[in-house]
């Protein structure tokens, strides 16, 4: 009988076909932010290959979540 | 494009004073960028003080370079600046990969670690005990299905724990290259724990 596979390694074996890759997501990391800062539902559902990228790979995540960060408070920065 | 936008591009654009003083501005800004960016990074790099403050210089330094020579690729699908502090986040993170032998000078470049593995993904070790079937099923697949390649890849990221961005700097590769290589590998080696019983096939 199989044991159950740890979320963290059944996370690292899953690849999603819709991934774009790293250069493909950073190009419109930009647009993406925006649209996840007014939209987060139309972000997902326009740029499925770019979430899916974003929710496997560490170091673009990580930009995005920056990117996101910075816009947001220069959002509250201005009001 | 927003009237905002529109101006940061006419004043970068400009020949004259006016293309200086935006120049100021921008990397005022990406400076403001950069060092918020490090401190909400500030968990996993240990930077603080005067390096933190060069390291925030030099990335906001490089992204105005980059922006300045890239102008004409700025279509106003975004805001301005918020195209701008892309390139002052990547430029963190690019310096915090180079950044990571000056705070790991003891890793060495060949060990491999793979007492680490079961920790990498999250097993602790009473698990581990119980896992140990699978764990030496990853190593297995790990040296049967990857090339040469992959499997040196595999090694740096996942055994010995060196960030993708690291990588990079040290190997003068990409991160597209390198993910897509680790994305090839990852379904791999899915297929041979499928194969080996230790994984459902749509699990
Ligand atoms: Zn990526």
């Amino acid at each position: 009988m199989t044991k159950p596979i740890p979320q963290q390694l059944r996370h690292f074996l899953q690849t999603d076909p819709d991934d774009v890759a790293c250069d493909e997501a950073i190009r419109l990391l930009h647009v993406y932010a925006e649209l996840v800062a007014s939209d987060p539902g139309e972000a997902a559902t326009r740029y499925p290959g770019v979430a899916a990228h974003l929710a496997a790979c560490g170091p673009c995540g990580e930009d995005f979540d920056g990117l996101l960060a910075a816009i947001t408070a220069s959002e509250h920065d201005d009001s | 494009m927003d009237s905002e936008s529109a101006h940061w591009i006419a004043a970068l654009q400009d020949s004259g004073i006016g293309h200086d003083d935006a120049v100021g501005r921008l990397h005022e800004m990406l400076l403001r960028i950069a060092r918020s960016e490090l401190n909400r990074r500030r968990g996993s790099h240990g930077l603080a003080g005067p390096e933190l403050d060069d390291l925030a210089y030099q990335a906001a330094a490089d992204a105005v370079v980059s922006i300045t020579a890239k102008l004409e690729d700025f279509r106003g699908e975004s805001r301005f600046t918020t195209w701008a502090y892309k390139f002052a986040i990547l430029e963190v993170s690019s310096k915090l990969g180079r950044h990571y032998w000056t705070r790991h000078p003891t890793t060495s470049l060949d060990a491999e670690d793979w007492e680490r593995l079961p920790d990498r993904f999250g097993l602790r070790p009473e698990e581990y005990a119980g896992q140990r079937d699978l764990v030496c099923a990853i190593r297995d697949a790990v040296d049967g299905s990857l090339t040469v390649k992959q499997r040196a890849i595999f090694v740096a990221l996942v055994v010995r724990g060196i960030p993708l961005d690291t990588l990079v700097a040290q190997t003068g590769s990409t991160r597209n290259a390198i993910y897509k290589m680790m994305f090839d590998a990852r379904r791999k080696l899915r297929a041979a724990l499928v194969a080996g019983g230790y994984l459902e096939e749509d699990g």
